[in-house]
């Protein structure tokens, strides 16, 4: 039996209907007084370019190819690092979680490392790694492990003892207790720490990418800035905001096919 | 003839049943077969039980013996050491002197347990949850009509693809009953597992206990608070005072029993007496 029959999915996946336009009204309602403020001159456009010439200027990195090439960049060192932290992380919370000795071991440790803000490792790593992709992929990965191993702890240590109790009594053998017990009642607790973990890779990688990189969103922004193009220095910032608020859905998604059980997630 | 003697069984224990050689396997599918026929009650004799939790010494020498298929209640004051005792039947806690015998050797199937909370897996749905108790047989091909027949005897067939999460209480605890069931124990041990029902559920799932008792015949070990519960279900009343067996009450009463009848209620009238006496003198 593995994971997979343990959390089944739920019958229908519900698509955004109405409901789902309610919370696009007031980013485009910002968007649409931006653009009569713009026009109307009462925002310069050397402060703030109006949404249309923003749009403009996506249009042409798009017809140049930059733009796709930047954000694939971006997305590409945003993944790899996720992945290697992610799993890094998520491998710790497991072992420190179900083994006494492990996490005696390791624990403090990493506790100590974390009260270090990550982004304060920059100097260091242009050191040891120059502005090669390992460095970008070395921090992001940095920044995404502790909020996983944290709540994949957390997840473990809060798992009911009594469900385990349960689990032994039916003859569960530690794999399938794990499988069916201690994994599923982890699960809600590593989402969190997933949507926590995807707020920090963004936010490490505009940080990496600004101060030391040749290519990526982040270096768009620094060279627009260098030409005094507003417009694409506002555009790369468009763009965090909405590849942050896809990775934030897709982990939703995510969260939604295998937390179907949990009452948080069923339809009323 | 050697017997199935429970001493200090280490925990890891109950996980390393699982892992029987193939032989054992072999031999434990005929009795399985075998059992589905008379699936009756196994005796127990309990001698000299003492169990103690660091300087609190909660059970000190207990000697009792059930036959087989009675169903016994044990009432007492809370940390009289009644749910101690259900623990140590049930091998869920160690032993520390004295022994536990079933009079032959038993399977980890044998025995089952049900809580004051359900402990429903959330994440199962409840036909997966009921599968849950098949224990080893779980992967057998007939898991599924068990698993089937164990709802349908506690009425909640229609229930099968539900999340545990929508249930009411009462229906969560017929869910526990028919997970406990569904490997037909020989041996059903129950801790105050009505005590979180409001009252007219709690007369309903007696009613149900007691049914699938008498269909099933096996011997039922419940632990309660609740003397008019004790009195209502059980063939004898253990009332348990620091430790010890201090009363062994018969309960002659036919059945399908009426609640609050005057001979039910004259002796629930005196347990309680014995009980509050205790009090008095402390």
């Amino acid at each position: 039996m593995s994971l997979i029959d343990s959390i089944s999915l739920p019958r229908s996946i519900s698509l955004p209907r109405i409901d789902g336009l309610i919370q696009w009204i007031v980013p485009l309602a910002i968007i649409g007084i931006w653009q009569v403020a713009s026009v109307t001159g009462f925002v310069p456009t050397r402060v703030l370019p109006a949404p249309s010439d923003v749009v403009l200027a996506g249009w042409k990195l798009l017809l140049s190819g930059e733009l796709v090439r930047n954000i694939w960049v971006s997305f590409w060192r945003a993944s790899i690092g996720f992945l290697i932290g992610g799993s890094i992380g998520f491998a710790f919370g497991l072992a420190n979680g179900l083994s006494q000795l492990s996490a005696r071991l390791t624990d403090t440790t990493l506790q100590m490392v974390r009260n270090v803000p990550h982004l304060a490792l920059i100097p260091l790593v242009i050191l040891w790694f120059g502005i090669d992709e390992s460095a970008k992929l070395f921090l992001v990965a940095l920044g995404v492990f502790f909020p996983i191993y944290l709540n994949t702890l957390h997840g473990i240590r809060t798992v009911d003892p009594q469900l385990i109790e349960m689990g032994r009594i039916y003859g569960m053998t530690d794999g399938e207790l794990f499988r069916r017990v201690i994994f599923p009642g982890a699960l809600p607790s590593i989402f969190v720490g997933i949507r926590f973990a995807l707020g920090i890779m963004w936010l490490t990688l505009i940080v990496a990418e600004t101060i030391a990189a040749s290519s990526g969103l982040g270096y768009m922004a620094m060279q627009a800035r260098e030409f005094m193009l507003i417009d694409v220095v506002v555009l790369s910032i468009l763009i965090y905001a909405l590849l942050g608020k896809l990775a934030d859905s897709a982990s939703r998604v995510l969260e939604r096919l295998t937390l179907s059980w949990h009452p948080a997630f069923q339809k009323r | 003839m050697q017997t199935a003697l429970r001493t200090s069984l280490p925990e890891t224990e109950l996980a390393s049943r699982a892992n029987f050689a193939p032989h054992a396997r072999v031999v434990r599918e005929e009795r399985q077969d075998e059992r589905r026929i008379q699936a009756s009650g196994l005796p127990l004799s309990i001698r000299g039980l003492r169990k103690s939790f660091g300087d609190n010494e909660v059970l000190r020498g207990i000697d009792l013996h059930i036959p087989a298929g009675q169903f016994v209640a044990i009432v007492g004051k809370s940390g009289c050491g009644k749910s101690t005792l259900l623990r140590l039947i049930a091998g869920l806690e160690k032993i520390d002197a004295g022994s536990i015998s079933f009079g032959q050797d038993i399977q980890p199937e044998d025995i089952r347990v049900m809580f004051q909370e359900p402990r429903l897996l959330p994440w199962a749905r409840v036909l997966a949850n009921v599968e849950v108790g098949l224990g080893r047989d779980r992967a057998s091909t007939d898991a599924h009509a068990r698993a089937e027949k164990a709802l349908t005897e506690v009425g909640l067939a229609d229930k099968r693809e539900q999340w545990p999460s929508v249930l009411s209480g009462g229906q969560k605890q017929r869910v526990a009953l028919g997970r406990a069931l569904v490997s037909r124990p020989r041996v059903l041990a129950f801790d105050e597992p009505l005590g979180a029902l409001d009252a007219l559920t709690r007369i309903s799932m007696q009613r149900l206990l007691e049914r699938v008792w008498r269909d099933q015949g096996f011997t039922a070990i419940l632990v309660t608070h609740d003397v008019s519960e004790a009195v209502a279900l059980a063939d004898r009343v253990l009332v348990i005072e620091e430790g010890r067996i201090a009363h062994d009450v018969t309960v002659n009463a036919a059945r399908p029993r009426q609640r609050g009848s005057a001979d039910l209620a004259g002796l629930e009238g005196s347990i309680l007496s014995h009980l509050l006496s205790a009090d008095d003198r402390t």
